[in-house]
């Protein structure tokens, strides 16, 4: 008996991802969702610039590739001219917290009912490991050689926190992926936020704490104990926004 | 049917209903604050979709997301707000997604002023984003073809899926006139978007809207294929206006309001003798350059007008192939030249000839 089949809403093309790189396991999750909902024949996605830009090539349904930054301006034109379907954008840290911060915030802010995957890894992945908005103090990457310097880059950016802020938002969780427990509890959060939009209750972003093995110049076992030591104490895990919950 | 008063923008606006607008994506910038103002209203009123973006950034990347879902969508904007579309704009022509966009030129370089200008023939029509792209440019010179060419600009954009610019200034965004907003524009068979991410349960196969090709020569032959487009507007989307051309002294080229400028100077320089025609294009990519052909060979030479410091100028000079001597005059800033200083640049001449 076959006990792990691969998502009908994944394509049988083989991700470019690196070993140990979490984009593999939250694609997974993604698709299982959208087939568990059974929305895949009404979902369009948005891939973004980063190293999930090619992420229309593995999602199995419509998907429009967006401009740097630009994901959640082009989900607004796509949800606002179909409404019935389901949209979501996925998007990397550089991507969302930098350069389409402002299409963040806003979509957010007019409650723009779709759904945003965050995969936050601190890093830009894809051009090779500079520094983002996100990364952490003292990290070294290629444009902060000495490590991130508070007075120098300020503090990373907290994305859940600031968009539980905003009265659009529907529903903001951060999760990670670093054991069985809590890829179920991502998994969960992933479909809630889907199961909100289905339910027209505005905008929803899941930031999932991910790894960068080859950039943070580890193997994927330190890379995922990275996550659990250094980032969570700096991005808290839980719920900061549930519009269903009155506490 | 029967006329009613409007300004260029309301009628851009009104156009674009006509023409079955389902989405307008914009940002407030002068002089084209009317359009947005007006689709608000007129949008919602009709159950289509109004967004005010929070920049002119996000607006055509909205453009993007609607026009790939298969909607026929605009944006309006002007001059320094055209400039921060440029990224947008070369990723709808990468992805090949049909829009219109409304261009009311303004002052430049920088905030530059309000004020009408035409300097942004080169931003509409070499354009400020990355790669080999081309937006088709519709430039009208007066309320009535704005309509026109609005409506018509949805068909060629959708019969191509390029997006299609209506350059106008701030003079002809601002000016009353009567106008009819249900003139006919050529009939064409569009052809279905069965591209569209509509979702896959509305066709066959996945819709994907990319304009990434990261092999080498599938870029290559992305390209190919797009300039294999261009080819075929080129061939087939080219107007312009032939005025008063038999045996004319000297022939003006001009576009838009400054057009309409010279058609005055061009009315008292025949009072004084001085038999002048003008080449209006129309549209400004594809250039007519086939128009130069047409040229008496009697003709002295010719006269480019712009509000601009030479812009069009450029196209002129390819077209000419060096057939007539090509002398220039133009205005900027905000400066709309009277009838009087174009009728003084024909009988200057020889002093304005450019290299």
């Amino acid at each position: 008996m076959i006990k792990y089949e691969r998502s009908a809403g994944l394509t049988t093309n083989a991700t470019h991802y690196c070993p140990g790189c979490t984009h593999g396991i939250l694609h997974k999750i993604v698709a299982e969702v959208l087939d568990e909902l059974n929305v895949l024949d009404k979902t369009i996605g948005i891939a973004s610039v980063g190293c999930s830009v090619l992420s229309y090539d593995y999602f199995n349904c419509d998907m429009q590739q967006a401009a740097h930054g630009r994901a959640c301006a082009l989900a607004t034109g796509v949800k606002r001219s179909l409404p019935d379907s389901v949209v979501f954008t996925y998007q990397g840290d550089g991507d969302l917290a930098s350069i389409g911060i402002a299409e963040t915030l806003h979509a957010a802010n007019r409650g723009e009912n779709f759904t945003v995957i965050y995969a936050n890894n601190t890093t830009y992945g894809m051009t090779g490991g500079q520094m983002a908005p996100t990364t952490l103090i003292g990290q070294k990457t290629t444009t902060s050689q000495d490590g991130r310097v508070l007075a120098q880059h300020g503090n990373p950016i907290k994305m859940a926190e600031i968009l539980a802020q905003i009265d659009g938002t529907a529903y903001v969780e951060r999760v990670m992926l670093t054991d069985v427990g809590n890829i179920r509890k991502t998994k969960r959060a992933i479909k809630k936020a889907f199961t909100y939009q289905l339910e027209g209750r505005g905008f929803t972003l899941i930031e999932v704490l991910s790894t960068c093995p080859v950039n943070w110049r580890m193997d994927p076992f330190a890379a995922m104990e990275r996550v659990k030591e250094e980032m969570v104490p700096v991005f808290p895990l839980g719920v900061f926004k549930d519009v269903m919950k009155d506490d | 049917m029967s006329k009613v008063l409007m300004k260029g923008n309301e009628a851009i606006a009104r156009a674009a209903m006509k023409a079955g607008l389902d989405c307008f994506f914009g940002y407030p910038i002068t002089p084209q604050n009317e359009v947005p103002e007006y689709l608000s209203k007129l949008m919602l009123d009709e159950g289509k979709v109004f967004v005010q973006a929070e920049s002119e950034v996000s607006a055509i990347n909205m453009v993007y997301g609607a026009a790939g879902a298969g909607k026929r969508v605009m944006t309006s904007s002007s001059s320094v707000g055209i400039a921060l579309k440029q990224e947008g704009i070369s990723y709808l022509c990468g992805a090949e997604l049909p829009c219109v966009i409304g261009s009311v030129m303004r002052g430049g370089p920088g905030l530059g002023s309000i004020q009408p200008s035409q300097g942004d023939y080169y931003q509409a029509t070499r354009g400020g984003g990355n790669g080999d792209y081309n937006v088709v440019v519709l430039a009208p010179e007066s309320v009535q073809e704005t309509v026109d060419l609005m409506k018509e600009a949805f068909d060629i954009a959708d019969q191509y899926r390029n997006p299609v610019m209506v350059l106008a200034d701030g003079l002809i965004g601002q000016m009353m006139e009567a106008v009819d907003l249900d003139r006919p524009v050529k009939e064409r068979k569009l052809p279905p978007k069965t591209w569209a991410s509509t979702g896959t349960r509305n066709h066959e196969g996945r819709n994907i809207i990319n304009s990434l090709f990261l092999q080498a020569q599938d870029l290559e032959a992305h390209n190919l294929r797009l300039q294999a487009k261009y080819k075929e507007i080129t061939k087939n989307e080219v107007q312009f206006e032939m005025i008063n051309m038999e045996n004319p002294d000297y022939v003006i080229v001009a576009y838009g309001t400054t057009a309409r400028i010279c058609r005055s100077a061009i009315q008292s320089l025949a009072e004084n003798g001085v038999n002048v025609g003008m080449i209006r294009p129309i549209t400004l990519w594809p250039y007519p350059k086939k128009a130069f052909d047409l040229i008496p060979k009697t003709t002295k030479g010719i006269l480019v007008a712009e509000m601009s410091h030479g812009q069009m100028l450029d196209d002129v000079l390819i077209s000419n192939k060096g057939r007539f001597p090509v002398a220039f005059y133009g205005r900027s800033g905000g400066m709309v030249p009277e009838p009087e200083e174009i009728v003084e640049a024909i009988l200057t001449f020889d002093e304005r000839v450019v290299d």
